[in-house]
């Protein structure tokens, strides 16, 4: 801060200190790398030092199987990524209207408000696997003029129904977390509850929620896969039905890197924004 | 109990005997925070209410502006009880603007987007007319600089003088400011009272509860010392503040005034 930065040269001792942190800092990172090896290298032994070794080998990491079994499950899959996409959205509409519905004062939602309640105790209670079963075989058995049969339809429901019920309660903590203040302000400038919903709460809520729902659909991005126990023909069944007829495993390791391909970006998403907002609250306690 | 310049004009704001509680915590039954507290406001008065913390200074600005009920008691505001049922709080808030200790913006929202929010959705403004009445304000309040910054960005002054603001882009008729340099460092105070000062020039209704003295001796047409939810003494600054009745008023005095 002080004297002009044209004429300012490090001093001798900031030279020698600036020599020991590079010092400190390379062996920080020999310690790491040398760590690192010998654990994958433990690992790694213990793995392939083990009697069934090349069994498994054969089975589960058969680079022929690999090749041959990769396009039918690379189709599969993009019934996973389409369903995931379509049903994303879903959910975010269907969560935050039940979380606003279990928010709203007027009278008049009372009963809407009770059916909410239910709804989010019910539909969490079940697993989810048990709603695909029960929306793709119950519902066209219904017999009821004009529902679609198509299992994709009926699977998308199940995932929407379930997440969207999830959903709900993250928005509401979101909700509930936003100051009583906020709102006290927005009633004195004469806010209609809707407008103060609206402009004010809502907007603040789901900042602070972004992480949490990135984190339900990175969970939900898994769940498509539930779809193969109904004979969707997505990555996992494409995956079973190969492995079945060659008697190989192969295939659904293939299955498991293109989810962990899809999932492990949202992941570092969420991560990256939740330390931005970490940043940004700290930010305004100063 | 009207200013005596202004004897004929019938009050802007009455409150006749009104009665506050609130539920205790530990035990049972209620602790009475606002004990027939009685106040005549009338079109270009700035009330002040001084006492020591807790004598219920808040409370009743947040009655008067209808966001706690009260127990008992008439709230009559422009000539219409406003403490029935029956009025729609939205109503009577539309023309009363209010500024609380810790500013309250909103964080998600520049100060300009802060300011034209009730304007708009509340009070029809086109959104160009809004702006323009925001721009105008905040101009005046030396905040033109920071019309597009977030709240966040700006110091506690700043942050102040924009609640102000925004309670005034709305052209209340009446001003309830509820100590609003309480949060300040002491440099940052003048700034923000200078405002208040010049609004009470223009002729502002305010209803304020504030800490410093000198400026309530100074702003007000009228100073009403709360203790224990009771209006013990009221008059003109210079009774008041100058030559106190009542013992618990000198008390008072004596220990926020430095001399
Ligand atoms: N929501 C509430 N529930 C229960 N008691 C409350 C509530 N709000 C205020 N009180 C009580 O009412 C009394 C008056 O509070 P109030 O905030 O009006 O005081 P004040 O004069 O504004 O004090 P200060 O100068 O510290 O702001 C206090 O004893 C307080 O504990
Ligand atoms: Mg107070």
């Amino acid at each position: 801060m002080t004297g002009s930065a044209t004429d300012w040269q490090p001093s001798e001792r900031e030279l020698a200190r600036r020599r020991t942190r590079s010092r400190q800092h390379r062996h920080r990172v020999v310690v790491a790398t040398v760590a690192t090896v010998v654990v994958l290298g433990v690992l790694g032994a213990a793995l392939v030092l083990s009697p069934g070794w090349p069994r498994v080998r054969a089975t589960f990491l058969d680079l022929h199987h690999a090749k041959e079994s990769l396009p039918t499950i690379l189709d599969g899959f993009w019934l996973n990524v389409r369903m995931f996409l379509i049903a994303e959205p879903l959910i975010l509409i269907a969560g935050l209207a039940l979380a606003l519905t279990r928010q709203a004062r007027s009278a008049w939602l009372a009963p809407l408000r009770g059916l909410a309640v239910l709804y989010t105790d019910v539909v969490r209670g079940i697993p989810t696997l048990l709603l695909v079963f029960l929306f793709v075989f119950g519902m066209p058995a219904l017999g009821l003029q004009g529902i679609p049969s198509s299992i994709f339809f009926w699977a998308t429901v199940a995932l929407v129904v379930s997440y969207s019920a999830y959903v709900a309660e993250v928005f509401r903590s979101g909700i509930e977390s936003v100051h009583p203040s906020q709102l006290a302000s927005a009633e004195a400038l004469a806010l209609s509850r809707g407008q103060t919903m609206r402009h004010v709460v809502v907007p603040q809520a789901v900042r602070r929620v972004v992480p949490p729902l990135l984190n339900d659909f990175v969970s939900l991005q898994k769940d498509t896969a539930l779809v193969a126990s109904v004979g969707l023909f997505d990555a996992l069944f494409a995956a079973a039905d190969y492995g079945n007829f060659n008697f190989n495993f192969t295939p659904y390791v293939v299955a498991a890197l293109f989810f962990i391909a899809m999932t492990v970006p949202l992941a570092r998403l969420c991560d990256v924004l939740a330390r931005r907002l970490a940043r940004r609250e700290r930010a305004g306690a100063l | 109990m009207t200013s005596p310049l202004t004897p004929l004009l019938t009050p802007l704001l009455e409150v006749r005997n009104v009665r506050k509680t609130y539920p205790r915590h530990d035990e049972p039954g209620r602790r009475v925070v606002l004990d027939d507290v009685s106040l005549t406001v009338s079109p270009g008065d700035v009330v002040c209410l001084i006492g020591s913390s807790g004598s219920g200074k808040s409370t009743l600005l947040r009655c008067l502006d209808l966001l706690e009920p009260i127990d008992d008691g008439v709230i009559e505001f422009q000539g219409r009880e406003i403490s029935d049922p029956l009025v729609d709080p939205r109503v009577v808030r539309r023309d009363i603007g209010m500024v609380f200790q810790a500013y309250n913006l909103f964080p998600h929202l520049s100060v300009l987007d802060n300011c034209t929010l009730a304007p708009r959705k509340v009070h029809g403004l086109s959104p160009a007319a809004a702006r323009d009445r925001a721009h105008e304000l905040l101009g005046r309040f030396g905040l033109a600089e920071h019309v597009h910054k977030h709240p966040d960005r700006l110091s506690g002054g700043q942050q102040q003088r924009v609640a102000l603001v925004r309670a005034l882009c709305t052209d209340p008729a009446l001003l309830l400011l509820d100590e609003i340099t309480a949060a300040l460092d002491p440099e940052l105070v003048g700034e923000v009272l200078d405002i208040v000062r010049d609004l009470a020039a223009a002729g502002t209704t305010m209803v304020l509860a504030t800490h410093e003295m000198s400026f309530a001796r100074e702003v007000a047409t009228h100073v009403c010392f709360l203790d224990g939810g009771r209006i013990v003494e009221e008059g003109p600054p210079a009774q008041v503040l100058g030559a106190p009745e009542q013992e618990r008023t000198r008390a008072f005095l004596r220990r926020v005034l430095p001399d």
